[in-house]
């Protein structure tokens, strides 16, 4: 018997807000009456390196981790991020990616390049993968640092919880002087992926 | 309603709610938010000390002052403080004292994994270990009533997932602690030998007291599922156990796991078919279970499927247990033997689906971290990267400066270590090659310096000894994200506070050749350095510019650029491993977001190619 527990992972790179989208995440379950644990790591992961946190919930939670193999989800911020948590997801697992690239040390000092096949590699696994280009919607309304909540907005329609839930979540966690960007972040991000 | 919070927030929360009015700490991770979060509330006087021990020490004389106090610190910090913590067992408290200890398995962001819960049996204090952001909330009160009742410092530890892990918590209202009298007692609080003997009697009975109580403490209990399997395990260890097997195993969950509930365990593991022992790290409850004796009529096994080594998380605790659950015909024992609804998850657990084949991982260029964009560190290290030199490291984002491009630290230690380790490298140096005078360079940063740094400098400046160091005076604790310290201009709450001058310190400890330069000039480094070095007295270079990342005084200026015409393709810039340097076919380009401006890549360029936008030169010869 499995448990009713949903396992989403966001991965990006230090300064991305991954954290701060990790909490609006988990605030729905949390105002839904339902178990919740989310888990990130503080510390040198914030200077440029990878940072990940793991939002898990259901009708009770255990493990503050996803292991991998766990996750029914992955959201990713930056490409080659989105290929190292790959063996993360589940077999049926969903990747929700930003196309964006951002370089990290062995490519900024030429000792490495980046990357051209991340796509195509993911889709070799067999992973159900959507990409789009969050940080282009963020920058069209002004501030790229919103790319946060673009594909926050676009992962929405992967889960049950109703549009004002999401953003009533957003309201509870977004400091007020930053509330209508997010929300014209979150929309325009959810617009991507309606079906 | 449920909020959401970390277990450092809830600790922090724990302790308002028990009437703690003073709480001290150094930051470290991931300890750091304990106190953070103190601040907010107002009727806690909370403080940055400069290190753990002056921060125990401070604790300790609150805590007989008559103030419920809390002290927090990361688990090497509590190496720092033991000395103190070790005297506390003995003096015992007046008002209530909670010690956080905050571990860190898998080594996130710390030198070391060391378990600190042996910190307890060797100071021979209570160990509470909460395994969820509630029981974070809940253990710390109950902790200020058991430092009251048994007049004992209580260690509570947490590891990184429970620190920074959120989950749901249910709060309540503060309650006012009454202050308990003052008086002065001689025959405790005064260690000389002719008290400290007697009182290590007190220690040992208030020992066997404390072990009656942990075996009926509310945060001990026996979690029943099926009986073929029981689990003895605490902490975010407990957590990943439930994950695996839900209700195919009872637990006994400890949540006081120090002095040990010897009765509560022979009772239990007495009721189930086979014990397993999951704990993170070190095989602390294994090693009470056996001495116990407990081993010898049951199959227990622990460590030798667990592993000891790093972090663990659901899959691995599922992975290492399967040889040992699994039946004649191969199917885990503990699943096949759950009934179909038992246990408070209502289910068997995960462990059928977590030992499913493992999908390998793509193998992608590394991101490790990086100096960011505008830091006053990168010149420095681009210059001792080109240095003959033995360079001592210290601990802080400036450790970075160990690994490529730049490659320029030969050691980091521990707190406050780049100073004497650096003393005791030019020692060796001075012993080994007389004829061939080399020198040690120390790299310390301002907070660091403050926190143990000064003390290794008396020694350099005492015993005549020429290590050469340089103060990385950035302004803020950065490494742990931005808090104050004596040099800063501001306590932890924010008001504004006497600023350390170390200038005027480090000559007060005896170093008359002290320097301070603009680390974002190389020029001035390079020549600081060389007149450092042809001293042969220890000798001091202040490197002083504000974190990039310090609104308050971080200067922003006009992004550099590159002149592609002038450029030669060289890529000697990309040596200066900036987030703002990127390549774009054979050119180098910088990313004028990202740029902040600060002219060490233009000082690099031998052709002059990079300049900063509205400057009239760039190359600094």
């Amino acid at each position: 018997m499995m448990s009713d527990t949903t396992n989403v992972m966001l991965v990006g790179v230090g300064g991305q807000g991954t954290i701060l989208a990790s909490r609006v995440l988990a605030q729905l379950p949390l105002d839904a009456g339902l178990d919740v644990k989310m888990s990130e790591v503080h510390g040198m992961a914030q200077r440029g390196g990878s940072v990940t946190t793991h939002v898990r919930f259901g009708q009770r939670v255990a493990a503050p981790t996803i292991s991998p193999g766990q996750a029914h989800f992955v959201l990713a911020f930056e490409c080659m991020e989105a290929a190292r948590h790959a063996h993360y997801l589940r077999e049926d697992g969903v990747i929700v990616a930003n196309t964006r690239r951002i370089p990290s040390l062995p490519i900024l000092i030429g000792r490495e390049t980046y990357p051209d096949d991340i796509e195509s590699r993911l889709a070799a696994r067999g992973a159900d993968a959507h990409w789009l280009d969050a940080s282009g919607v963020a920058a069209d309304l002004g501030n790229v640092r919103a790319e946060n909540t673009v594909l926050l907005g676009a992962f929405s329609t992967f889960l049950a919880f109703p549009e004002d839930a999401w953003t009533q979540a957003l309201r509870t966690v977004i400091p007020a002087k930053h509330i209508e960007l997010n929300l014209a972040a979150f929309a325009a991000g959810r617009r991507l992926t309606q079906r | 309603m449920k909020t959401l919070m970390s277990g450092n927030e809830a600790v922090a929360r724990g302790a308002w709610e028990a009437g703690v009015r003073f709480a001290s700490a150094y930051p470290g991770t991931p300890s750091t938010e304990i106190l953070e979060n103190m601040a907010t509330y107002r009727e806690v006087r909370s403080q940055w000390s400069v290190n753990e021990k002056t921060a125990l020490e401070a604790a300790l004389g609150a805590s007989l002052g008559g103030v419920r106090t809390l002290c927090a610190m990361k688990h090497v910090g509590l190496n720092v403080a033991a000395d103190p913590l070790f005297s506390s067992s003995y003096t015992g408290v007046n008002a209530g004292l909670v010690i956080v200890t905050a571990d860190d398995p898998g080594c996130h962001s710390s030198q070391n994994e060391q378990d600190n819960r042996y910190y307890a049996q060797a100071a021979k204090l209570p160990l509470i270990e909460p395994s969820d952001s509630q029981e974070a909330l809940d253990f710390t009160r109950m902790a200020f009533e058991l430092s009251e009742e048994y007049d004992t410092p209580v260690l509570l530890r947490v590891t990184t997932r429970i620190a920074h892990g959120k989950s749901p918590v249910t709060t309540s209202e503060r309650t006012e602690a009454t202050a308990p009298a003052y008086e002065r007692t001689m025959t405790k609080h005064v260690l000389v030998p002719a008290v400290a003997r007697p009182r290590h009697a007190a220690v040992e009975e208030r020992l066997a007291r404390l072990q009656a109580y942990a075996e009926s403490s509310p945060m001990n209990r026996i979690e029943w599922g099926s009986t073929r399997l029981g689990v003895i395990s605490g902490g975010v260890a407990y957590q990943y156990a439930r994950e695996v097997l839900g209700g195919s195993a009872s637990y006994l969950k400890l949540g006081m796991s120090f002095p040990f509930p010897a009765a509560l365990a022979r009772s239990f593991i007495s009721q189930v078919e086979q014990v397993v022992i999951i704990e993170e790290l070190e095989p602390f409850l294994e090693q009470t279970v056996r001495a116990l004796g407990m081993g010898d009529e049951h199959p227990i096994v622990g460590k030798s499927l667990i592993p000891r080594i790093g972090e663990l998380d659901s899959r691995t605790v599922a992975l290492s247990l399967a040889p040992a659950l699994a039946d004649a015909d191969g199917r885990p024992a503990g699943v096949a033997g759950a009934p179909p609804d038992s246990g408070a998850f209502g289910t068997a657990g995960e462990l059928d689906s977590l030992l499913a084949p493992g999908r390998e991982a793509e193998q992608v260029v590394g991101r490790p971290p990086m100096f960011c964009a505008g830091c006053p560190h990168r010149g420095v290290f681009y210059e001792l990267g080109k240095l003959p030199v033995m360079v001592s490291g210290d601990i802080g984002c400036y450790a970075l400066g160990a690994t490529p491009p730049f490659s320029a630290i030969d050691t980091c230690i521990d707190m406050g270590a780049s100073i004497t380790a650096g003393l005791g490298f030019q020692t060796a140096l001075d012993i080994l090659r007389p004829d061939k005078p080399a020198r040690t360079i120390a790299v310390i940063g301002d907070s660091t310096f403050f926190h143990s740094g000064m003390t290794g400098l008396l020694d350099a400046a005492y015993n005549g000894v020429g290590v050469i160091t340089i103060i990385l005076d950035n302004r803020i604790t950065a490494m742990t994200g931005h808090q104050e310290n004596p040099g800063s201009g501001f306590t932890l709450s924010g008001t504004p506070a006497r600023e350390a001058q170390l200038e005027a310190l480090v000559r007060a400890l005896g170093i008359e050749l002290v320097q301070t330069v603009d680390p974002f000039g190389l020029a001035q480094v390079r020549e600081a350095i060389a007149v450092a070095m042809g001293s042969p007295c220890p000798s001091v270079i202040i490197a002083r510019g504000p974190c990039a990342l310090l609104k308050r005084l971080a200067v922003r200026r006009p992004a550099c650029q590159v002149d592609q015409d002038t450029c030669r393709k060289c890529k000697a810039c990309l040596r200066v491993a900036c987030p703002a340097l990127y390549v774009e076919g054979e050119n180098v380009q910088i990313d004028a977001e990202t740029c902040a401006g600060c002219g060490v890549c233009s000082q690099v360029c031998r052709f002059g190619a990079i300049k900063q936008a509205g400057a009239a030169e760039g190359g600094e010869e």
